[in-house]
């Protein structure tokens, strides 16, 4: 006989579980509608992988799992899928949450199921494989995905696989009733358990309260190495933390796991349900859940499937609405009010309690604490929930944290036994929210800091390779300029060379075409001039000399006449370069102003017609005549050399026909200038 | 030697305290050089307080600015998006009696989250370099949209945005993120006799 350990605290409630075993399980039958919310456990919610007008088979998956964290959903029934929306689930909170609505053809037709008869021939991996995707969730309340629980680590020696039968909260009956009604399916699934974890010894905990269930897995155990460890009744034992203390004498240290100290525990249900989807190959779609509470006639448990509407089992209970004040799921020291009787039943769904008004009043008022002590008494965590309630009042959650917040259970024992009524479940299941929505903002809050100071970071940088780039750009422009300079020093600015070349040229041009007839014309007339005054002088001398009759008259008389003979010279020059350059004579002043060739060559032209407007048309003729005249003795001179030089007969040719087209117009001349003479 | 000393107390315990006064603070020099505080150990505490939504509200280009006025000596409730319990949480750091939030610089609301609606976005880029946090993705003339999880919620994006399609929704309460909240102090009084009341309220 295994040595019974005991826990700190703990409460007896008022048991209640006689109403709801007296009659067998009853089966509930087939809803036309279920719903099935995708997250039915803890962890990440399930990914639809039908689409609304599906038709599924009952036992088909309807959402995968999306981590490791996670479990499927599979349709409960045969029929087609409807929906896949938002719609009211059983959540404390009262809010919506997506789910798969499939309406039931009435066929329940299954799907084919892959059965492993033989379960230890097949590896432990794919074992636990087979698990995860029949979608087994803890049943006992919390939902903790059973295959990520059973995937112990290697290096982890399991000692003790606990079954959890205690089922110590008031009201519920599911696992009592399977544990009578099913006890060889435990004692089955509890084997499967233990090939996969290995443990040294195999023990399922019940409380003294249930002797039809340990009556039933005694005689299921026998010949196995399945131990029935049954200890007294007592509120909370149930829990996980608890009846490891109660079966082994090991506490799970604060925040650590069962595995830690070489156990692993799984509630009766979860043993079937893990057998069933091994044995049978069926995944989870129903479970057993308890309906009872004085607002309904027949209390009773139900072999319900998943995603039936908690009003469909009251009804088949007798529902009395009018007596019922509020409706919880779970029992009445963890359950919770949920907002609308037509939300469906999930994985977790053990209870559902119907309590008359009188059953379960509300509670009282919350008085002041008066620091009796009663809850720390009571408390199974050794907690000091005084206090905790203290620092969750003032806001204080660090200090509260500090005291060990997070092993709380929730259990409800302290606010079962607080005098004074407070909600201090409440309180600490607020703080702990709290403190955890502190921590998801501290990191939040890290990671947008990070970030900021990332992208100021960048901002910096590329800010620093513009000013970079810009301090390049003006650098070479400098360097550029300095050698510009440089080069200026040495010989000045090439543009401004070549500007002023061009310039003087042009002065160049415009002095010299001008002086070409300017300044000749200027030097003859100065030294016309001058020499004149030389005479005037020099005649002036002489004859002041001659009326003297001075000795020096002879030499000043030859002076004279040199100076004349100059003078004659000089006005000779002149007058002779006036012949030269009539155009620069007539019109000196304007010579040096048109200075390029076509302006003068236009003034040659008109001038030159002006003279030819003046002559008589005979003279015309008469000149013309001789022009022609003169042109052709040229060609004919031309034509004479070239045949007796013997040039080429195609120049010869050529020259011929000029002076025939030469002796015509000579002809035409003659006769036009005897035209005129006659007329 | 203590010959030396009882004919000189006076000098030999001078001698005692100045070479006492030596050796401290050769130490104490030694150890402000070795354990030299790098930049202000304060500021950065403030800003762990910060809730670091960088939406310059407090008048400040960010929170860590706001953090180094505060060491400075600015007051402590400038910073909506921290609230009342920020501000509780500086006071407590700074040890100084914690002020009603400043409603000048804003109130304390609801955490939003930006929301561009993709269809009117004419992919101006005006919010990307708008948003502290680069929680916004995007490219010239390609629709923008905002990264849900990044996003601060500190309005920045919505002034630049030259259609106005950038809304502020605020983050809505799902199964996920919904949590129990403290029982209602106030509840308390409900059923209270009646004398009891009066009592309280005359108190």
């Amino acid at each position: 006989m295994r040595k019974i350990h005991d826990f700190h605290g703990g409460v007896h409630p008022p048991e209640n579980k006689h109403q709801s075993v007296r009659t067998a399980i009853a089966n509930a039958g087939v809803p036309e509608e279920l719903v099935l919310p995708l997250s039915q456990h803890i962890g990440a919610a399930a990914q639809p992988v039908v689409g609304v007008g599906d038709k599924v088979l009952k036992g088909q998956l309807l959402a995968a799992a999306t981590g490791f964290v996670s479990v499927p959903v599979h349709a409960p029934t045969s029929g087609t899928v409807s929906a896949i929306e938002d719609r009211l689930i059983a959540h404390p909170s009262g809010h919506s949450a997506p789910c798969i609505v499939l309406a039931s053809d009435g066929m329940d037709q299954w799907q084919d199921c892959v059965a492993t008869a033989d379960y230890r021939s097949v590896d432990r991996v794919a074992l636990l494989d087979q698990i995860r995707s029949a979608g087994v969730a803890g049943m006992g309340g919390a939902g903790f995905p059973t295959a990520v629980k059973l995937a112990v680590k290697p290096e982890k020696h399991i000692q003790t696989l606990i079954l959890n039968g205690t089922e110590c909260e008031p009201y519920i009956t599911a696992d009592d009733i399977i544990m009578r009604e099913r006890a060889s399916r435990i004692i089955e699934g509890a084997q499967i358990l233990a090939y996969l974890v290995e443990p040294d010894e195999i023990v399922i905990g019940i409380e003294d309260n249930k002797p039809e269930s340990i009556a039933a897995l005694q005689a299921a155990a026998q010949d196995t190495p399945v131990e029935i460890a049954v200890f007294p009744t007592k509120y909370p034992s149930g829990g996980e933390k608890q009846l490891i203390e109660i079966l082994t004498g090991k506490q799970v240290p604060s925040g650590g796991l069962p595995a830690d100290i070489g156990v692993v525990c799984q509630n009766v249900g979860s043993a079937i349900a893990v057998r069933d989807a091994i044995i049978e190959g069926k995944p989870l779609i129903s479970r057993v859940v308890t309906v009872t509470g004085d607002a309904v006639a027949e209390p009773q448990n139900f072999e319900a499937l998943i995603g039936t509407s908690m009003s469909y089992l009251l009804q088949k209970a007798g529902y009395q609405p009018e007596k019922n004040q509020r409706l919880i799921m779970g029992g009445p020291m963890m359950g919770f009010t949920v907002p609308d009787p037509n939300v469906p039943i999930v994985k977790t769904t053990n209870c559902i309690l119907a309590p008359a008004a009188t059953e379960l009043p509300a509670p009282p008022p919350a008085q002041p604490c008066i620091r009796c002590g009663m809850c720390a008494e009571v408390c199974p965590a050794s907690l000091l929930p005084q206090q905790l309630f203290w620092f969750a009042q003032g806001k204080e959650f660090e200090k509260a944290e500090q005291h060990n917040l997070f092993d709380c259970i929730e259990c409800g024992a302290c606010s079962y036994a607080c005098p004074s009524n407070i909600p201090l479940v409440q309180y600490y299941r607020a703080a702990k929210a709290e403190v955890i929505q502190m921590r998801e903002d501290a990191e939040k809050s890290e990671h947008s800091r990070l970030r900021f100071e990332a992208r100021q970071a960048r901002k910096e940088r590329e800010e620093a390779e513009k000013e970079a780039k810009r301090a390049a750009r003006k650098k070479a422009a400098q360097e550029k300029a300095r050698l510009a300079a440089e080069q200026g020093e040495a010989g000045e600015d090439p543009i401004q060379a070549a500007i002023e070349r061009a310039k003087a040229k042009k002065a160049a041009q415009v002095a010299g075409s001008g002086a070409e007839g300017g300044s000749e014309l200027e030097k003859l007339e100065k030294a016309v001039v001058t020499i004149r005054k030389r005479l005037e002088t020099a005649s002036a001398k002489f004859e002041a000399a001659k009326a003297e009759g001075a000795e020096h008259v002879d030499a000043l008389k030859l002076g004279v006449d040199k100076t004349s003979a100059k003078l004659a010279a000089a006005e000779k020059a002149l007058h002779d370069w006036q012949q030269a350059n009539p155009a620069a004579n007539s019109e000196l002043p304007s010579a040096a102003e048109p200075a390029d060739a076509a302006q003068a060559a236009i003034q040659k032209a008109m001038a030159a017609r002006a003279q030819d407007a003046a002559r008589s048309p005979q003279e015309k003729a008469q000149d013309n005549l001789q022009k022609l005249e003169s042109r052709l003795t040229k060609s004919e001179a031309r034509l004479q050399q070239s045949r007796a030089a013997n040039e080429e007969e195609k120049i010869i040719i050529a020259l011929e026909s000029t002076v025939e087209r030469l002796r015509e117009k000579v002809a035409a001349a003659k006769a036009e200038l005897q035209d005129k003479e006659t007329c | 030697m203590y010959e030396l000393i009882a004919q000189y107390p006076l000098l030999a315990a001078l001698f005692a305290l100045v070479s006492l006064g030596a050796v401290f603070g050769a130490i104490l020099g030694y150890a402000a050089v070795r354990f030299k505080a790098e930049g202000n150990p304060i500021v950065d505490q403030i800003n762990a307080i910060l809730p670091q939504t960088q939406c310059g509200q407090c008048g400040h280009p960010g929170c860590r600015p706001y953090a180094e006025a505060i060491a400075a000596g600015e007051a402590i409730n400038k910073c909506p998006p921290g609230g009342q319990a920020g501000v509780q949480a500086l006071a407590d750091l700074l040890d100084v009696e914690a002020p009603t939030l400043d409603e000048e610089h804003g109130e304390e609301k609801v955490p939003h989250v930006a929301y561009i609606h993709e269809d009117d976005c004419i992919g101006c880029t005006k919010c990307i370099q708008a948003c502290p946090v680069d929680a916004i993705l995007g490219a010239a003339k390609h629709m923008h949209t905002v990264i849900a999880s990044e996003c601060t919620g500190c309005d920045l994006c919505v002034d630049p945005c030259p259609v106005d399609c950038i809304e502020m929704i605020p983050e809505h309460e799902t199964v996920q993120t919904w949590h129990w909240q403290l029982p209602d102090p106030n509840s308390r009084r409900v059923d209270i006799i009646a004398s009891d009341a009066t009592a309280e309220e005359a108190a």
